[in-house]
């Protein structure tokens, strides 16, 4: 455990990097490269998980993410092994390559949607937070939680309030809005289905709807075909419940479809009528623009008022990047501060006092278990050089002088508690069914829609009481970390 | 050791050190950042140079998001795909962002860090803020 060099700091110093920074500065690098840098996915603020070292993002609860998989997967499994032979035979070879594209499709879809990232926002870095208060109150205080407030812009001719978001510490961009479930505020939020076990927002709003599609057809479809095979083996007088004993599996298929196919249906109807006029779920179910605010042009103003040029613009429109830039490694000053800011709670007190107290935690932190105790730049009061000479405002934001020793133990508990549902020794693994809701067939399809409603009162939260100042993960330029390996892209 | 207020340094540092340029969503959600001249920087470049550094900005990120034929085409062929094509191939808009810092990088070796201001890439910011940073030498 290395000790800083404690020095009073001094305004007119900190425009000169002081003698003592460069051994130190040698000495942190050595020590990051010894030991392994972390990833920008390792120390991300929100409640997700991720999987294959960042390249796959789901959220905190997997939902009934199994069960969906579960039941698409046995349903076509009983189609292929009991349905298609007999269809094979009678009818036309069509039967089982069609059924076996939309499986494809309805798998591949519904991967993409549960595992990239919806579109989150990075919450706002301290100096922006910090400026963004600036503007806003200039009392100068900011220990304690201002009012809620709002601005508003004009957005093709028309009023829109942009609502300051407490976790992220930013005012929302239009159409975002915060997921209590996942902690993130999402860009383009449409809502958090628990079937698919992950936000629906700008990125993966495409996916989500070829999913629901492409898996309406494939009901559709193994619903047809199924009740033409059994029809076609009751023929000649033999009657129903032969057909039904001379293939039962056949039975299990058609009472899955019939269940599924309405819900699914409706759900398909009902975002093709989003996407024709460029809404989200979220807009829909409050009313944002359907005049129930009294003013006469209540329209959407991100309509382009044309059903081709919505449908085009939502699912055709260029694919954004993710912002959050999980699998980029974290600067070392960037990451002191990202272990700094989890404690101002812990530490309100030592916030104005730059003193031997420091030194007690640092002595503390190097007997932390956490492998980020070994950072002796946290200490930033006293060597605010170590953190970054060219940037002072960093150095002198009270969450990195509060108290790192904390800051281990929160860190680590902070780490393992977005990781409750998987075993602590297994964090890495592919995903494993952690949580399962199990529901009923038959209340699958009330419970679906019921699902989606429920999943409302986590659109409008943004008085979220500010449990640590939610550093984003800061980026390294992106460009560098496209690596063409074949999870890359399902950011 | 003596005692003193962070805050104040904080707050002195803070004005001092860095200056954001907010985005501009009087065109909806597509990504524009404001041309509003900030009076922090009015000591350091002129108007002009700045202006044009964030319409430059500006339109590349439209052309980043434009709806056109070639993001259709694209769209189209991805969805025929199952969006498997993303694995194997770089999106339009990855590939203006490449410019985009490529832009950036030269905006600050030509005019920027001469003036003693480095200005960070959005993308870097989640496409919030435009950063200019000042350097330490300099407050």
């Amino acid at each position: 455990m290395k000790h800083c060099e404690y020095q009073q700091i001094d305004p007119q110093a900190l425009s000169t990097p002081t003698p003592t920074l460069p051994p130190q500065h040698a000495v942190v690098q050595e020590e990051k490269k010894g030991e392994t840098a972390r990833r920008k996915w390792e120390v991300f603020p929100g409640k997700n998980r991720f999987y294959c070292d960042g390249r796959i993002i789901v959220a905190q609860q997997s939902g009934v993410l199994p069960l969906t998989l579960g039941l698409i997967l046995v349903t076509t499994v009983l189609f292929f092994v009991f349905d298609c032979p007999f269809l094979l035979k009678h009818l036309t070879v069509f039967i089982p390559a069609i059924g076996g594209v939309l499986f494809v499709f309805v798998v591949i879809s519904l991967l993409q949607t549960s595992f990239t990232d919806p579109g989150i926002l990075p919450r706002a870095t301290p100096d922006e937070a910090a400026d963004i208060e600036k503007q806003i109150d200039n009392s100068g205080s900011s220990t304690y939680r201002p009012p809620p407030r709002t601005k508003e812009v004009m957005i093709n001719q028309q009023v829109v309030k942009l609502k300051y978001c407490f976790t992220c510490k930013m005012f929302r961009p239009p159409r975002t809005s915060h997921c209590s479930l996942c902690d993130n505020c999402v860009e383009r939020f449409d809502h958090h289905c628990p079937w698919v076990g992950n936000c629906v927002g700008k990125r993966n709003y495409r996916f989500f709807y070829t999913f629901i599609v492409s898996l309406s057809f494939l009901t559709v479809f193994i619903f047809g075909c199924v009740a033409t095979h059994l029809a076609l083996r009751a023929q000649g007088g033999r009657g129903l419940m032969f057909a039904l004993q001379e293939s039962p599996a056949s039975a299990v298929e058609l009472v899955i479809c019939f269940f599924s196919v309405w819900s699914i249906l409706g759900l398909s109807g009902f975002h093709t009528y989003l996407v024709a006029s460029n809404l989200t779920t979220n807009e829909d179910i409050k009313g944002s623009w359907s005049g129930k605010s009294g003013t006469e042009d209540t329209g959407n103003p991100y309509s382009y008022n044309n059903i081709i040029t919505n449908c085009c613009s939502v699912l055709c429109g260029p694919m954004p990047p993710s912002l959050i830039d999980r699998r980029g490694f974290m600067p070392v000053e960037e990451s002191s501060q990202t272990v700094a800011t989890e404690v101002e709670l812990a530490a309100k007190n030592e916030i104005n006092v730059c003193t031997q107290g420091t030194k007690d935690l640092l002595e503390s932190a190097s007997r932390s278990p956490c492998p980020q105790a070994g950072k002796p730049q946290t200490v930033s009061t006293s060597c605010p050089d170590s953190i970054d000479p060219a940037d002072p405002a960093v150095t002198f934001n009270p969450d990195v002088t509060s108290d790192p020793v904390a800051v281990p133990s929160l860190k680590c508990g902070g780490r393992h508690h977005s990781h409750t549902t998987s075993p602590p020794d297994e964090p890495r693994q592919l995903h494993h069914h952690h949580n399962r809701h199990h529901k009923t067939r038959s209340a699958r399809s009330s419970s679906k829609r019921a699902a989606l409603h429920i999943s409302n009162p986590a659109y409008n939260v943004s008085l979220s009481p500010p449990t640590s100042p939610g550093l984003g993960p800061s980026h390294g330029t992106g460009a560098e970390e496209h690596v063409r390996d074949s999870f890359a892209t399902l950011h | 050791m003596a005692t003193h207020s962070l805050q104040d340094m904080r707050q002195q540092a803070a004005i001092a050190a860095k200056v954001f340029i907010q985005r501009d969503y009087t065109n909806g959600t597509v990504c524009q950042f404001q041309t509003k001249f900030p009076s922090e920087l009015e000591t350091r470049i002129d108007k002009q140079q700045f202006e044009e550094t964030v319409r430059t900005l500006n339109n590349l990120y439209a052309e980043a998001e434009k709806l056109g034929g070639s993001s259709y085409l694209e769209g189209c062929l991805a969805c025929l795909t199952a969006y498997t094509i993303f694995l194997c191939m770089e999106t339009h808009y990855e590939k203006v962002l490449k410019k985009i810092a490529k832009f950036i990088q030269e905006q600050n070796d030509k005019i920027y860090a001469p003036r003693g201001l480095l200005l960070t890439d959005p993308i870097e910011r989640g496409l919030r803020v435009v950063s200019f940073r000042k350097q330490c030498d300099s407050h």
